[in-house]
């Protein structure tokens, strides 16, 4: 009556962890010009741009992604927007990348000495001079490893997106567990996939911290 | 505007609060047992190579894996293996599990950040081995790691809203069972997620003052 446990449906679960990476890089591929976008108005000089972005992030971060997820996919329709499903998790993901990319990239650009702003500008350097060549690239090594730990945060997050029928990887795992009833194995074998895509971010991220803090040890 | 219709979710809204009790005394449950689970961690990782191994395979696992999964194989994996456990239990069971391997991974920075001389120091002055772990390392641990700790106490709280997909009737399940009753989907999660604002923004008050009561030396540092 139920299927055995196969290689096949091995395949298809490895299939779908495609469809998590296609959702994992719609939402950095548009989260990410968000979270800069962000990151600036944090940093903004007007205040009622800083509380605005400040206000953003605290809503987005204070609700769970599902309830953020729920809204954009019911929320928007209501506004006359009518998308596919994929695309209203993109919208969620999105937002969700954004206020997350935001605030680590505004407290990476806080982090350079402010010795480098004062030199650059007693070389006569300009502000969009000095941001592209002197603060943003120290500010990138700085925001590298918390980048790629909100990556991790964000592979496992697409996995919400099973509740509301998208078929990615937990979608998946859950076919094969129905068709199979095997629910011990298929949802071990999808977590091993996370595992096989989060656990090489996870310890580059280690090691690109700890190389930093080596690095800045003697100077400081 | 947008033909927002709230009266169907606000004559419900005796089932919000329900949902959100549940997910208050779950995740308040959780945010303690994963406080001792952590701690508990931080200090085998300490230990041997054998049990080094064990806590740093739980802590890896845990983290780079989506909690949904975690809770799918705790609720229904181990029934399929004989063990038959409530939705509450396997929710508690995998917030608890997930919220340890995050404290654990944050304590052990603490108590790696307890410099030795302070161990030495507290040795010459006399103070007995178990006054100093208690008053020497761990108490100054907690404090150097209680903010980044609350922080993930607040996210566990948040993570919470994934049980409603094994059928615990917390905050997100109410709200989606108002939304299957009233048909009023937006509306309803509107709600849901003020829920959630209102019970973050709480326990971030609650934490502050935990912080004044439990560390009042930290107040000299400042």
């Amino acid at each position: 009556m139920f299927q055995h446990f196969s290689t096949a449906h091995v395949i298809f679960l490895a299939e779908h962890m495609l469809e998590t990476l296609k959702l994992v890089g719609l939402a950095m591929l548009c989260g990410c010009p968000g979270g800069l976008v962000i990151a600036a108005l944090l940093r903004s000089k007007i205040a009622l741009l800083r509380n605005l972005a400040e206000a953003f992030v605290y809503l987005v971060q204070g609700v769970p992604i599902v309830i953020v997820l729920f809204m954009s996919y019911y929320g928007l329709p209501r506004l006359g927007i009518t998308l596919p499903p994929f695309l209203a998790m993109g919208v969620a993901f999105t937002l969700f990348t954004g206020a997350f990319l935001g605030e680590i990239w505004r407290s990476a650009i806080d982090s350079v000495a402010k010795g480098q702003w004062e030199a650059a500008h007693a070389l006569g350097l300009g502000q969009m001079t000095t941001m592209l060549s002197i603060i943003g690239p120290q500010a990138l090594r700085l925001a590298t490893p918390p980048s790629i730990g909100f990556l991790v945060q964000l592979v496992k997050g697409t996995s919400v997106v099973s509740i509301i029928g998208i078929t990615e990887l937990t979608r998946a795992a859950q076919i094969v567990s129905n068709a199979t009833f095997k629910p011990l194995p298929v949802f071990l074998v999808a977590a091993g996939f996370y595992f096989a895509i989060n656990f090489p971010m996870t310890m580059m991220s280690r090691r690109l911290e700890r190389r930093q803090v080596q690095s800045s040890s003697p100077t400081n | 505007m947008f033909g927002l219709e709230f009266s169907g979710t606000i004559l419900r809204l005796d089932m919000l609060v329900e949902g959100a009790i549940t997910t208050l005394w779950l995740s308040g449950v959780a945010m303690l047992a994963a406080l001792v689970i952590g701690t508990c961690c931080a200090l085998a990782l300490r230990g041997g190579t054998l049990v080094r191994g064990l806590v740093l395979t739980y802590v890896e696992v845990i983290r780079n894996t989506p909690f949904l999964v975690q809770i799918f194989v705790i609720y229904f994996g181990l029934p399929a293996v004989g063990v038959k456990i409530s939705p509450t239990l396997s929710a508690l069971i995998g917030l608890s599990l997930y919220g340890g391997a995050y404290a654990a991974e944050i304590l052990r920075a603490g108590l790696e950040g307890v410099p030795f001389g302070h161990i030495e120091a507290a040795q010459s002055l006399g103070m007995k081995p178990a006054s100093i772990f208690r008053n020497i390392v761990l108490v100054p641990a907690l404090a150097a790691v209680y903010w980044p700790l609350s922080g993930q106490f607040i996210l566990l709280l948040q993570t919470s809203s994934l049980l409603s997909a094994i059928s615990v009737a917390e905050l997100t399940a109410m709200g989606n069972s108002i939304q299957s009753l009233t048909f009023r989907n937006f509306e309803a999660y509107i709600f849901v997620a003020s829920g959630y604002l209102l019970m973050t923004a709480a326990f971030r008050q609650v934490f502050r003052w935990m912080h004044a009561i439990l560390f009042p030396f930290m107040k000299l540092e400042r």
